[in-house]
């Protein structure tokens, strides 16, 4: 139960910024997800969270308390490794209960507590057995406890689901989800992965090179990215972008490749001939006369859906993703980009621009 | 055509059970040959220390055993054979309880310290922390024998001479197991250090609850090497040592073999030579377990 609170927080390794001030609120009970490329400093930020890294300048809150000068062990916080980190020499009884021990809890309290948290994550029958001879969905559960008998105000997860095969994943994300839900604990969850992302978080954390992208709500990141690079990382396959140029009056744009877009939701400031980038899903591309010529260089079939990738007129690549078979795909596919499917971007800072 | 591909076949399956039958073979007598070669001296000795001193004294080389090898080693272990005129004889089980201090000391004394300065400059980071290492790792380059003159004078200065500790301490600090512990300490994952961390276990917690359990097989390991290598000690415990109730059986069994005065006792000093390589194996049979153990759990 507790909030956390992120002011500016910096952090550099040497000569490398590797953070560059991220200011989050997060609020009692929240999920939050970190998400972004590789090396993009989200293992940093949980880490500074953590107290296992020092941050640069900026202060961390956790209940509104100033914990930045805190060892980790004094800021009451429970992390999941990505390997998971258990002690090999120690039972699954013994590493969760380590914790409780050093902190001198009443041996009788600390049965009740692993206990208890085995029991939520059925691994109460393991509890005699040594992590190696865990599967990797069961070590898994045993890290999760090991944060769980804590009781913690806050959860930390550093791509916990990395280590597992895509079956168990997508089984573990659900469980981590009700998990976290039931026990109402504040999360700070990091992944590269933005399905996970999107499932998993009440909020996300879209990290780009250091900084945070955006923070928001999945379904807003998707469908109001704030730039191009959240765009292009969220959703999948990623989002097309054609360069355009602005007309007069601001209410539409002109493609490169020749065609006019009107801005259906009000014109947008800005003068005429201003470079601006174009993003449509390749979802939202509908078959049909009237639009564009694409030229199809790659048909990836998925069953009931079919991924095109071709280019169109001006060179400029597209990829649609069409509710058809593969089957009876011609080499040149008329399409429609329809005009409340896209989002307007500066084409030089690749900033969303809103309706002025 | 079915058939005479699976005749075929057959010809080349019983041709490769035959050469792997030779190579086999091969490897065996090659093997029993290397066995042969290390164990003759071993049986001779053995051989040797069952004999009467007149039997070995006319120069004859026994192959098999003698008459006299309970006498033998019975005044062996208790009496040390006869004093000569310029020596007396030291019973072999005081020589024997001198080795066994000296090289139990001389391991764990390396070992604790070993392990606590690999501890030091694995996970902590203080300024210096490097400059330890390269002092450490120049020891390496300082053997006993080439630092023997200073160290025997501090030894003299601090009235450490026929103390067991003069003996042992000099011999205790290792740049090897250190190192050894170093490259073993590298190897544990950070997340561990971590995990303790948010755990709130201070670094001695940390090291008697998981890097000590973690090190167990390395340590039996050393063990076995350093006792040996304590065990096997001769120069230092010679200069250090003149005291003959403090002798250890390496540097006493030479001093039984006389200077050419009297008849070497050569019976006695075989049994004292078959005493003398009982602890080690002793210890490496012993500790054999935990290497297999340790080879087999590869926790990590
Ligand atoms: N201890 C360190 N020393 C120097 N550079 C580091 C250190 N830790 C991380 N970095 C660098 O910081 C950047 C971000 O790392 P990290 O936070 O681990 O990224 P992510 O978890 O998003 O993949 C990387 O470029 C990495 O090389
Ligand atoms: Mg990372």
């Amino acid at each position: 139960m507790a909030t956390l609170s992120l002011d500016s927080v910096k952090k550099q390794f040497a000569a490398t910024q590797v953070l560059h001030g991220i200011d989050l609120e997060v609020a009692d009970g929240e999920m939050i997800v970190v998400v972004g490329a590789s090396g993009c400093g989200k293992s940093t930020l949980l880490r500074i969270v953590a107290g296992l890294e020092t941050a640069t300048s900026g202060h961390v809150r956790i209940d509104g308390r100033d914990v930045t000068a805190l060892e980790p062990a004094d800021r009451d916080i429970a992390m999941v490794f990505q390997n998971y980190a258990l002690y090999p020499h120690m039972s699954v009884f013994e590493n969760m209960a380590y914790g409780l021990k050093i902190r001198g809890m009443k041996p009788a309290e600390i049965r009740r507590r692993v206990d208890e948290a085995a029991q939520m994550l059925e691994i109460g029958a393991l509890l005699e057995r040594k992590p190696r001879q865990l599967s990797g969905g069961q070590r898994q559960r045993v890290a999760m406890g090991r944060a769980v008998v804590r009781e913690p105000k806050l959860f930390l997860f550093d791509e916990p689901l990395s280590n597992l095969d895509a079956k168990l994943r997508v089984q573990m994300r659900a469980e981590i989800r009700r998990l976290q839900k039931r026990l109402g604990v504040t999360s700070l969850f990091v992944t590269h992965d933005q399905v996970e992302a999107m499932t998993l978080g009440d909020r996300l954390v879209v990290m780009h090179q250091g900084r945070a992208a955006q923070v928001a709500s999945p379904m807003e990141v998707w469908g109001r990215p704030a730039d191009t690079y959240v765009a292009s990382f969220i959703g999948s396959p990623a989002m097309n972008f054609l360069a355009a140029t602005m007309e007069p009056g601001g209410g539409a744009a002109a493609l490169k490749a020749g065609l006019a877009i009107g801005f259906t939701d009000g014109p947008r400031a800005g003068e005429a001939g201003m470079p601006l980038t174009l993003g449509i899903r390749p979802e939202h591309i509908q078959l049909g006369q009237g639009g564009l010529d694409l030229a199809v260089d790659l048909v990836e079939p998925l069953g009931s859906e079919t991924v095109i990738h071709g280019t169109i007129r001006g060179g400029e690549t597209l990829t649609v993703r069409l509710p058809i078979p593969a089957r009876g795909i011609g080499a040149v596919l008329p399409v429609i980009l329809p005009w409340d499917a896209f989002h307007i971007f500066d084409g030089s800072s690749g900033r969303r621009i809103e309706p002025a | 055509m079915s058939a005479t591909m699976d005749l075929e076949a057959d010809r080349l399956a019983r041709a490769t059970i035959r050469r792997n039958a030779r190579n086999r073979w091969i490897a065996y007598v090659t093997l029993s040959l290397g066995v042969l070669i290390f164990a003759f001296p071993i049986w001779l000795t053995l051989v040797g220390s069952s004999h009467d001193a007149s039997t070995i004294g006319r120069g004859d080389v026994p192959l098999w055993f003698g008459p006299h090898a309970i006498s033998n080693y019975v005044s062996a272990w208790l009496t040390g054979g006869e004093a000569t005129r310029t020596t007396r004889s030291v019973p072999a089980w005081v020589m024997l309880w001198n080795s066994l201090n000296m090289a139990v000391l001389i391991a764990v004394g390396k070992i604790a310290i070993s392990l606590l300065s690999a501890f030091a400059v694995v996970f902590f980071s203080f300024p210096g922390r490097m400059i330890a290492f390269w002092l450490i790792f120049i020891t390496l380059m300082l053997p006993v024998e080439v630092r023997i003159i200073p160290t025997f004078e501090v030894m003299v200065n601090l009235g450490l001479i026929n103390t067991m500790t003069g003996l042992v301490v000099p011999l205790i600090a290792s740049a090897t197991a250190t190192l050894l512990f170093r490259q073993f300490f590298l190897t544990i994952p950070d997340e561990y250090v971590e995990a303790a961390k948010i755990d709130g276990a201070g670094p001695l917690r940390f090291f008697k609850d998981v890097v000590l359990p973690l090190s167990v097989t390395n340590i039996a390991a050393l063990f076995v090497i350093l006792f040996i290598y304590g065990w096997n000690q001769y120069l230092w415990p010679l200069l250090i040592v003149s005291d003959r109730d403090l002798e250890t059986v390496v540097v006493g069994m030479t001093k039984m073999i006389g200077n050419g005065d009297a008849q070497n006792e050569w019976n006695i000093i075989m049994a004292t030579a078959v005493l003398a390589m009982l602890p080690p194996v002793a210890v490496v049979v012993f500790m054999q377990r935990w290497f297999v153990k340790g080879l087999t759990e590869t926790e990590k």
